[in-house]
Order: structure tokens, then sequence, then C-alpha cells
């Protein structure tokens, strides 16, 4: 335990500061994870090997000196791509099923995900670097990357127009209208199979975009994909599916978690608080969830 | 009745094949020498796994062609037999019995990492069979009583001593402060446990000790607490991936310390992919190029970097030069034993005594190489930008002088 967190106000401040930039990147894979939770009732294990393949494309452009920002455009539409493909290969043979099935499925997408990385891209850490410079705030006490403040913006901009799309285009409605009720949207005419493709697509393009900003901010290896899984789980049951202010505020609350346990637990049990947290989380619902129940009797 | 007939033929057959195939691969057949290794060609050391395996196969090539091994009057050849395990300590060790009680392997080659070392040293233990491992440093390895454990690099509690002590040094002799940042595996910890003892010893103090989680991607939080403290030495160890992001977020976080140590930094081609913002970071090694150890096989470093380089495409990282040493040092014994039998052969390396390109060689009671010191090197950038990494310490095979301390990020 290590309280130097609270002697210094302004470690405080960074923790802050740091825990809400890195909240916004995991509230949009986390949006992704709703969105496609929501509408197909699928759970998706393979949600942080998708993100370090999105992560990976920035890379390759970087290594062909190409600026890896730009990847946060390219990413998204190959990944789109390899989401449609993912589900006409798999999951579209899931989709109906039962939630376990459809874990199982995508568990094993995402072993197969990270051993095929493993032997395109090899083991080693790669990262890219995008030269974005430093931000100094209260007189340099509080140093704040550029690359990550670049993400956190750039996820919002993804963020609001996807919102904005759902709100608008026929498409948009169409998965909304799946997601709340499948079988009468089939019967009042939406092609709901085109719906859940588009939606998995959507889903895979948004990792595409996180995974070039994580790139850009921190490292990424073919077997590190698992802990922004479990990230995007404990964000959506939080905060909900279908709940986009709520996905937000959720991912920052976590970053924010993470960094103060950081300091305060030590480095070492960062991701361990996370996965603490999420058992907590569980423990507490269910039991809101029995209480309810027993009122309903 | 004809059912069973079938599988008492069946079953025969298959012991025929088994029995015929453990003597078409014992330890020597014919003129060769086999040798039996489970190296990591896939999963997460794969990359150093195959660096291993090429300097294993560039000494046996040239091992081979330079004459061979000379066991009582005949000329004998390396061969290897290779196989891959995935990375996983528990598929480790099953490949060694495997190799051993299968194959009739009865002297072995190291695999990648000390965590696979540890997997499979009881097992080669158990069997008596003689290993000499070239990637294996935890000093755990080295505690246990192990009697068939031969290792030629320097133990892991010696990377990073030298980077206090030459911080001592330019402080006048006095004590300095260190922050110490750590992954929680065998090796870095063990790496710890050298700084701890260096800090100890030279009236120095620690004022973080930061332990990193497996899954490492962001160490700001340390850096933080860095650049409140204000330490004369921040040591980190945390392979590659703590080398990449503690370069990554020093150069972002315009993190000033005046000595910046670490391991790992040329298997995460540090100067490659950071450029100058890797510049003045100290590196612990157990072999570089320049320095200036002989032997007969590849003559000296510089020229086994050119070798290498010509025949992988790549120049070799330390991981390399010293799985080639391995076979060097194998060679070596089995001449002098003049035998194969496993205890003369063991007997034999116990008492090795030799230099090779990559260094001095001699084994302790626990196994460990004792007459290698490790060597530092510091990474120094031109002003276009291309980055070289020069020996600082020890001063014995210094190429440059030691930077220190380092310029603020303001100055540069």
């Amino acid at each position: 335990m290590d309280f130097m967190v609270f002697q210094y106000p302004m470690i405080s401040v960074q923790a802050c500061l740091d825990g809400i930039l890195l909240g916004i990147l995991f509230a949009l894979i986390a949006y992704g994870m709703a969105l496609q939770w929501g509408v197909m009732n699928i759970i998706n294990i393979a949600q942080g090997d998708l993100v370090i393949l999105g992560g990976y494309i920035a890379y390759f452009m970087y290594l062909y000196g190409i600026h890896p920002a730009w990847g946060v455009i390219v990413s998204p539409i190959i990944m789109f791509f390899v989401g449609i493909a993912i589900y006409k290969l798999v999951i579209n043979k899931v989709v109906d099923r039962d939630l376990f099935i459809s874990i199982l499925a995508t568990f094993g997408i995402s072993i197969l995900f990270m051993q095929l990385m493993n032997f395109a891209f090899g083991a080693d850490v790669v990262l890219a670097n995008s030269d974005y410079g430093t931000t100094m705030l209260f007189n340099s006490n509080v140093v704040l990357p550029n690359s990550k403040i670049f993400s956190a913006f750039i996820s919002i901009l993804f963020a609001i127009c996807l919102v904005i799309y759902m709100k608008k285009s026929k498409l948009g409605r169409a998965i909304r209208a799946t997601a709340q009720n499948a079988r009468a949207a089939k019967i009042l005419g939406v092609d709901t199979e085109k719906v859940y493709a588009a939606t998995f697509g959507i889903n895979a393009a948004l990792c595409g975009v996180a995974g070039a900003l994580i790139s850009i901010t921190f490292t990424i290896h073919p077997y590190m994909g698992l802990p922004y899984t479990i990230r995007s789980f404990m964000i959506v049951i939080v905060a909900g599916l279908g709940n986009l202010p709520g996905v937000a505020m959720s991912g920052m609350g976590l970053g924010v978690f993470e960094e103060f346990a950081d300091y305060i637990l030590g480095t070492e049990f960062r991701i361990g608080s996370v996965f603490l947290l999420l058992v907590l989380i569980l423990v507490y619902r269910r039991f809101k969830l029995s209480r309810k129940r027993e009122y309903l009797k | 009745m004809k059912i069973n007939k079938l599988i008492v033929s069946f079953i025969s057959a298959a012991v025929i094949l088994l029995s015929t195939s453990v003597v078409s691969f014992a330890k020597v057949v014919g003129d060769k020498i086999v040798l039996g290794a489970a190296i990591s060609l896939t999963g997460k050391y794969s990359s150093n796994g195959v660096h291993t395996q090429n300097g294993y196969n560039m000494a046996v090539d040239r091992i081979n062609s330079m004459g061979g091994v000379k066991v009582g009057g005949k000329t004998y050849k390396f061969d290897i037999i290779y196989y891959d395990d995935e990375s996983n300590p528990k598929r480790a060790a099953q490949l060694a019995e495997r190799l051993i009680s299968q194959d009739g392997v009865e002297f072995m080659l190291g695999p990648y990492s000390s965590g696979l070392t540890k997997a499979i040293a009881p097992v080669t233990e158990k069997y008596g069979v003689p290993m000499v491992e070239a990637n294996g440093a935890s000093r755990s390895l080295f505690t246990k009583g192990y009697k068939y454990l031969f290792a030629v690099l320097a133990p892991a509690n010696l990377y990073l001593d030298v980077a206090i002590d030459l911080a001592v040094e330019k402080n006048n002799g006095k004590g300095v402060t260190v922050a110490m940042a750590f992954e929680q595996d065998a090796f870095s910890q063990d790496v710890r446990l050298g700084v701890l003892d260096a800090i100890k010893r030279t009236g120095s103090k620690k004022v973080i000790d930061d332990k990193l989680p497996k899954e490492l991607n962001d160490m700001a939080a340390t850096l933080v607490k860095v650049k409140q403290m204000k330490p004369d030495v921040l040591v980190v160890s945390g392979h590659t991936k703590g080398a990449l992001t503690a370069i990554r977020q020093i150069s972002e976080m315009k993190v000033d310390v005046p000595m910046l140590a670490m391991t790992h930094c040329d298997a995460a081609k540090l100067s490659k992919q950071h450029g100058k913002n890797s510049q003045y970071a100290l590196c612990a090694s157990q072999w570089h190029k320049t320095l200036t150890y002989k032997d007969d096989f590849f003559k000296d470093g510089m020229t086994y970097d050119a070798d290498f380089t010509k025949e992988f495409g790549y120049a070799p990282p330390y991981q390399a030069a010293e799985s080639s040493a391995a076979l060097l040092v194998f060679k070596d014994a089995f001449e002098r034993a003049n035998s194969f039998d496993q205890k003369k052969v063991r007997d034999a390396l116990a008492a090795t005594n030799m230099q090779t390109f990559y260094g001095n060689i001699k084994f302790a009671e626990g196994g460990q190489n004792v007459d290698k010191p490790m060597v530092l090197f510091q990474v120094m950038c031109d002003d276009g930008g291309k980055c070289e990494n020069k020996v600082v310490a020890p001063t014995k095979w210094a190429s440059a002088k030691l930077i220190h301390p380092i310029p603020s990020w303001s100055k540069r």
C-alpha cells in the first residue's frame, strides 16, 4: 500500500486525467461490445483480439512509412470486412443459440486469432510512434502525452458519428429495431441476417479504431487481447446495453479506478483489481436481482 | 478370433516400429552425435526461440565443416533433434521426456528462457543427461544442486548490479538513490535481487520498488513517482515490453533521470523502434560483438556478427551468440572426456575452462558460468538520428565513454 497519491495533490490530478483519457478509449471498445450484445445477444470474447489485430494494421502502415494516425481510418475499413467474414463463417451459426455456445465459439475465435497473429506478425512487442509530443499542465507537474489526448478525441469523434448514424440512417434504424425485437423486425421486412452482419462488422470496425489508437499510445502483442475483453465486458455490465452515456461514464470510471489502484496497490495489482471489481459488481447485481425477484413474487 | 489376430499383429507391428525407431535415434549413430533440444518455435517466446535455434545451427555447421568432434580417434559430427515446445513449460518437460526415453538422446541443449529451463532441468537430472543451456539465467536454476545442468551465461542477478556500481563510482563513491521497476517473473525478480545486493553493498538507498504485471503496457504511475522522487538511477526490467514501454513513456512524459538502466534492449530493438528517444539508455547484455574474446571456430565477435548476418539476414542478438557457444562447450567436453559415457562427459563439462568468441567459460558448483562478466552498453545516436549500442562498462571492454548524467529533456 502506498498513499503517495494523496500526499501530492498533483499526482491525484495526473491519475484522474490519465484515467479519464484511458477510460474514453475503453468505452469505445465497450460500446462495440454493447452494440452487438444488445442486437445479437452474443458476448464476444474475441473483442480484445480484434482490437489487437486493428493495432497491427496501424503498425504495418507505420512500418511502411505512413503516419500511424491514418490507421484510425484504414484499420476500421479493413476490420469491418474482417468482422463480416467472421460473422459469415462462424457467428451466423450460433446467433440464435444459447449464450453459452456463443461464448465458446468466440472463445475459439479468440484463441485462433492469437495464434494466427503470433504466426503472421511474430511474438515481438511492437508499437507505432506518432511523435505527437507532450502537453505540460500546472507548471509541468502534470504531463499528458498528446497521443493519449489524440486517442481520446478520436474515440469521442467515432462515438458521436456512430450515435448519429444509428439515429438517422436506415441501417441504423434497422439495427435498433432488431435489437428491440428481432422477430417483429423480421415480420416488418427487416433483413435481420444483413443487420446482424452489419452489426458485427461495425463492432469490428470500432475495435479497429481502438487498436490503431492503442498501437500509438501503448504497445501491442498477439497475446494482449484478453485484458481489453475483460474491461469492455465489465463496462457493459455496469452500464447496461444500449446506453451510450452510461458506457462512457463507466468507461471513464474504470480508467480512473485502474489508475488509482495502480498508485495505491502497485502496478502489479492493476489488472487484478479490475478482475476483483468485476466479481464484486456481478455479486452485487445478483443480489439486487434476487431482491427484485422476491418483490415480484 | 480374426479380430484378436488383427490386434496382436497391430500391436507387434507397433512394438517393432517403436524399437527400431529408438535404435535409429540413439545418442551416437555411425559418425553422428545426436543432441536433443526443445525450442520455442511458436508461442510468446518464438522470436527468441528462433534466435536460439539459429545460434545452435550456425555452430553445428561450423564445427562439422571444420573437422567435427574427435573422440577415441574417430571423427564425429553434431546433429540436433528439435521439437517445438510452444513456449509452454509443461510441453517442454514432456518433450524432454520424449527426447530422452523415446528418441534415446543422451545429451541435451537448453530451451529459451529461464522458465522453460526450469521445467526441463528436473527431467534431465532424473535421467542423468548432461544439458548445456544458453538461455536460462535465473539464479534459482543454480541453487537446486543440479549436477547435470551447465549454463554458459552469467546468472540473472549480475545483470544490472554493474549499473549501480557505475552510478556510485560517478557519485564519487557515495551511495545513490535508486528507483526500481521489475516485472513479476522469475528472471526479472532475480535481476531485482542482484540490484538489492548492490544497493546494500554500496550503501545506496531504494526509493521506489514497483512490481510490473505480466500484461504490462502502461507504467505511467511508476514514472510519475520517479518525477516526484528524483532518484539518481532508474532500473527497469520487464523483458522486451518493459524496455519498449519504459522508453516510450519516459520520452512522452519527459522524465529526467541521471541514469536509466534496463535489460532486453537489443531483443526489443530499442534503437530501431524508438530512434533518438532511446538515446543514453544503459543496457545489460551477455555479449557484444566488439568484445575481444577469441576462439578457433568463429574467430571473434566481429567475425561472428558478419557470418551470422550473412547466413540469417539479421545481426545476431546475444541470445544467438550464447547458443552457439553452448555447442563449443559440448565439443570441448566430448574431446576431453574422450568418451560418450554420460558420467564422464558430465565431469568433463564441470572441468571446462576455455575461451570462446562469446567469453570465458568456467562453471561453478551450481552450473552457472562465473568467468564472464556482463557488459553494459549505452545507446548513442549521431546527429542524423542513427543509433548504435556502444559498450561503456566494464572499463576493460569499453569502446566509448559513458555519458553521465543524461541530459534533461528540455536540453535535447
